[in-house]
């Protein structure tokens, strides 16, 4: 029996048999063949698995996220039976008697190559898919395993070094009970996936594939980031135990489903959730989310060839609306720049992409994108509770060019005699340090703040969240940031405006007493953590924690605040 | 052999998708389906000869059939470029 500690990233208990998820070892040696009819019946052999392998995959991704996302697979199988491929690696076996490594890894590497050198974004990352496609007929010709997750039949773990986004999207519920990696945090990708399939994971656990063998079985326990290979019966019995807790709490936390979120004493405050697509929003309204605090609008540019089109976002943006009813929807502008790259915009690389030209910064220089998008905003706002939120904003001046753009559109729309609602919120996300400290000044003219906690922790602390190095530096409960918070909170209530919160610190179970007494009338946190944090605020008394504020708000060290937070909230 | 030439309507131009649709089509027939463009010829059962073409909106390509089923094979891949919006 082995124990690992690592970031509990999604809740529950997953116990199975391991499955390594891993980039097999692809290197052979050129060699001369003698007898290359043999030679060329091996090439099409795996050429032949290969295509029964992919349309396993295809079947499956068509069941699971649809045809569209299907349909990239059809384009692969293409590829195993594209003439232009396999004829010049057939004759390359013939005249020049290589082994069928070779040929292929020859031909193939020149379609990649050609491909990478277009000028065109999107026709470069389909040098990505020939790579795809030939990593796994190589895999069969070398009769190494392609670990495939949309190939999983049986009831496992899976252990990788991390898991991209592809990755995530094929795994299927019914036999992926959770997963473990090496690398990442709460807020990565793989983690995110995680909560919104609603399977256990631990990730950033920086040893399981070094400790993890195939068909070791393992306990992924995401309530509190332990993962324990080869477990003693007892250890089985009582992770079950805990596995019955959990989905006991679980049925508890349905019942609350349709609650308000109210504190002991009868206060009202609003869990959100955070979106990225539309289809999220049934997650939202399946964990009982009050409204939207976050939708993220970056997907819509992500994964492109070129900018979305106005119809294209006011079509996602309308289907957001709708499904929410009258609950609000707060959206924020385009966040993009720094580290979230958009190749058609051709940006240059940064030195310090945090610190550089992204977001509202971005959208007020190219204010072509920013209007396409606000126009888009606006037009669907008839459709449901529509608030509008800038990021990145640094000082007064930027929020006044940006709300200037939004009224100057308005009123374009109306020229054009396009209805839209008088009635939307404008306001900003808190993250920069300055924006933070002038709050008051930025209260008389916003509509609301958004606090982002992950870019205010590390602008205020000055660490790169990116950076493992100094990740000790990321800390919520540090009072410095608690400062910045609570002067947030009270310089919009002194306008009688409204503060929120999305980031993770939002869905925290010690965060939330803390922001609880400092104020904050919004949170908005994964779809998944508000029946949870709904159930903790039941218990919870504002005007308590409130009494606590000025004590917590001078202690020295996050390490305290953590300590006596704990034992005030029973936690 | 017979041939026609159409232009490319599509706002995407020839992507993935419709790539797709054309190459499966193209491989039902026993005629050598060629596609040219700006110069280029590529066989058009080949994706990724297609897609090498990055053939955008707007453009002008020309496909050729030659072989015993020449006359339906041209007929139908023109029709399902028509049928998917891709060209006219």
């Amino acid at each position: 029996m082995t124990s690992m500690k690592g970031i509990a990233a999604s809740n529950g208990i997953a116990i199975a048999k391991a499955y390594r998820l891993e980039a097999p070892e692809l290197s052979y040696e050129t060699i001369t063949v003698e007898n290359t009819e043999q030679e060329v019946t091996r090439f099409e052999e795996a050429l032949e698995i290969s295509k029964q392998e992919l349309a396993k995959i295809k079947e499956h991704a068509f069941k699971t996220l649809g045809q569209e996302k299907a349909e990239i697979f059809s384009a692969h199988l293409l590829v195993l039976s594209d003439p232009e491929l396999i004829q010049p690696i057939t004759d390359k076996i013939n005249t020049d008697k290589v082994n069928a490594e070779a040929a292929l890894d020859e031909i193939a590497n020149m379609f990649i190559n050609m491909f990478k050198s277009m000028d065109n974004e999107y026709m470069r990352e389909r040098a990505a898919d020939i790579q795809d496609v030939t990593k796994r007929i190589m895999a069969h010709l070398l009769q190494v395993t392609f670990p495939d997750p949309a190939l999983i039949d049986e009831e496992v773990v899976i252990i990788a070094e991390d898991l991209t986004p592809s990755d995530t999207a094929q795994l299927n519920k019914q036999f992926v009970k959770g997963f473990t990696t090496d690398i990442g945090g709460r807020t990565s990708h793989s983690a995110i996936m995680a909560r919104s399939l609603e399977i256990p994971a631990v990730v950033g656990t920086k040893q399981v594939t070094a400790s993890i063998q195939e068909g070791d079985l393992v306990i992924v326990d995401g309530i509190d980031g332990e993962v324990i290979v080869n477990p003693t019966e007892e250890q089985v019995e009582s992770f079950k135990q805990k596995q019955a807790r959990f989905d006991e709490k679980k049925v508890q936390w349905a019942k609350l489903k349709n609650e308000p979120t109210v504190t002991k004493e009868g206060q009202h405050v609003e869990l959100v959730a955070n979106i990225g697509t539309p289809e999220d929003v049934e997650g939202v309204l399946n964990n009982g989310g009050e409204g939207v605090g976050l939708y993220r609008t970056e997907f819509l540019y992500m994964g492109k060839s070129q900018l979305p089109t106005e119809e294209e976002q006011f079509d996602a943006y309308k289907s957001v609306l709708e499904q929410m009813g009258d609950k609000p929807v707060v959206v924020r502008t385009l966040d993009i720049g720094g580290d979230k790259e958009l190749d058609y915009l051709d940006l240059p690389e940064e030195m310090n992409p945090f610190l550089g030209y992204r977001a509202i910064r971005l959208c007020l220089e190219r204010d072509d994108i920013f209007r396409t998008q606000l126009r888009a905003l606006l037009r669907a706002s008839v459709y449901g509770n529509l608030k509008i939120m800038f990021p990145m904003i640094a000082t007064l001046d930027e929020f006044r060019q940006a709300k200037a753009l939004l009224e100057e559109e308005k009123q374009n729309l109306s020229n054009e005699g396009v209805a839209v609602s008088d009635n939307i919120e404008v306001g900003i996300m808190v993250e920069i340090p300055s924006t933070a400290v002038m709050a008051k000044q930025f209260a008389k003219e916003v509509d609301f703040f958004s606090i982002g906690t992950n870019d205010l922790i590390q602008y205020t602390m000055a660490a790169d969240r990116m950076n493992e190095r100094v990740s000790y530096l990321y800390q919520p409960y540090n009072p410095a940031i608690l400062a910045l918070i609570h002067n947030v909170i009270e310089a919009s209530h002194a306008e009688g405006k409204w503060t929120g919160m999305c980031g993770e610190m939002a869905g925290d179970e010690i965060a939330i007493p803390i922001l609880l007494g400092l104020g904050l009338d919004e949170f908005s946190m994964s779809a998944t953590s508000i029946l949870p944090a709904r159930t903790q605020i039941l218990n919870l008394s504002k005007e308590e924690m409130a009494s606590y504020k000025s004590e917590i708000l001078s202690m020295n060290t996050a390490e305290e605040v953590v300590e006596f937070v704990k034992a005030k909230a029973n936690l | 052999m017979v041939e026609q030439t159409l232009k490319i309507t599509s706002e995407e131009g020839v992507h993935a998708r419709p790539a797709t649709i054309l190459v499966q089509k193209a491989g039902n027939f026993n005629a050598d389906v060629n596609l040219e463009y700006n110069g280029k010829t590529v066989n058009l059962k080949s994706i990724m000869g297609i897609m090498s073409l990055g053939i955008p909106f707007g453009a002008t390509i020309k496909i050729t059939a030659e072989g015993t089923d020449e006359e339906v094979a041209l007929q139908s891949i023109v029709e399902t470029l028509k049928k998917e919006n891709l060209g006219e």
